[in-house]
């Protein structure tokens, strides 16, 4: 094969866009969690539980998580991009570091509906 | 004046190491050019480029107390002793102060820097209205002596496929050039993970450009045209 810097994959704006519309839907969750946890009449089991069983709640949680994991995805991947020189090795961690993602959005659901 | 220099020379010396020296300066030394000039009388194996001395050419840039900048503009009251002057970091040394520029000059020329139009030419000059021209400015004014691209740690790991601040910023006085017709091309010739996307606009580049510009800026417009193209 040849030795020679390949450029030119034609994508990049799409993950760009995307860590920052997930930043944004993070800032406003967080707010919004914020004021739901803030307006409870007291914070014990009883009215913690109940809240996480509100369906806005958990729904709201679910777009949280996939906005978190996919501007965890981007994040990560420029980090394999800038230090991980090997190619093999890059798209073996690429693959480690999606499955462990789509493990985590599987359990954090379980979570959600568990309570 | 005390200053602390990386010296290495690869015909002779095993590593790299820092030399100390203590000079005396004349009235005359304003600059930290000066200096290193004044230096060089005492010890002619030191090595360093230098041209215009008056921060046009951009061939002094070097790493200044962990900063990088030109010492012809750079005054000796400014800075604090002993000056720690080392060569701009994430280039080949090919001896003292001298680095091998071939990679930033080849991301440079990777992104056509210069008018393409196929329109013939007028009989005199393209002209642009003062509003167009207007758009050049704080773009054209790159002396290309690798400051900021230097200084930008995307750059460090990826200087093979990272354009690098300096390259991004002509990069966008071309595609904000009205009489430039290869705006597609050019987007469709950024659009890629590394050349373009390993920017994660932590603004080094501003920090350091002796010439006050804002790469930054200009790469934050490309991702703007970027985006205009495709939603």
């Amino acid at each position: 094969m040849v030795k020679r810097e390949v450029v030119g994959a034609h994508y990049g704006l799409r993950d760009w866009l995307a860590q920052r519309i997930t930043a944004i839907i993070m800032a406003v969750y967080t707010l919004l969690f914020l004021t739901a946890l803030a307006s409870l009449p007291q914070i014990d089991y009883g009215h913690w539980k109940a809240m996480w069983q509100l369906p806005l709640i958990r729904y709201m949680s679910v777009l949280f998580l996939v906005s978190l994991f996919i501007h965890a995805w981007i994040g990560v991947r420029n980090i394999f991009m800038d230090y991980i020189k090997d190619a093999g090795l890059r798209l073996a961690l690429y693959v480690l570091v999606i499955l462990a993602l789509v493990c985590y959005m599987a359990w954090s659901i379980q979570i959600l509906w568990g309570i | 004046m005390r200053l602390s220099i990386y010296r290495y020379n690869p015909d002779v010396d095993a590593k790299p190491y820092m030399q100390d020296y203590d000079i005396a300066l004349e009235p005359t030394d304003r600059m930290l050019l000066d200096a290193l000039i004044r230096l060089k009388e005492h010890d002619d194996s030191f090595a360093f480029r230098r041209s215009c001395r008056e921060g046009v050419c951009g061939s002094d840039a070097m790493n200044i107390n962990g900063k990088n900048g030109l010492a012809c503009i750079t005054k000796i009251a400014d800075v604090r002793e002993p000056v720690v002057i080392r060569p701009l970091p994430g280039l080949p040394v090919i001896r003292d102060l001298i680095v091998d520029m071939s990679q930033f000059f080849k991301q440079y020329h990777s992104v056509k820097p210069y008018v393409v139009n196929d329109d013939p030419p007028p009989e005199k000059e393209r002209l642009q209205s003062p509003e167009d021209r207007e758009e050049l400015n704080g773009l054209y004014e790159c002396i290309l002596c690798a400051c900021c691209s230097t200084a930008c740690p995307s750059f460090w790991w990826n200087p093979d496929k990272f354009v690098g601040p300096a390259g991004l910023l002509q990069a966008y006085r071309f595609l904000a050039d009205t009489r430039d017709q290869a705006t597609g091309e050019r987007l469709d010739n950024l659009e890629d993970p590394y050349r373009l996307f390993r920017c994660h606009s932590i603004m080094n580049c501003v920090d350091v450009c002796p010439k006050g510009l804002n790469p930054t800026r200009a790469i934050g417009k490309i991702k703007e045209m970027l985006v205009k193209r495709t939603v």
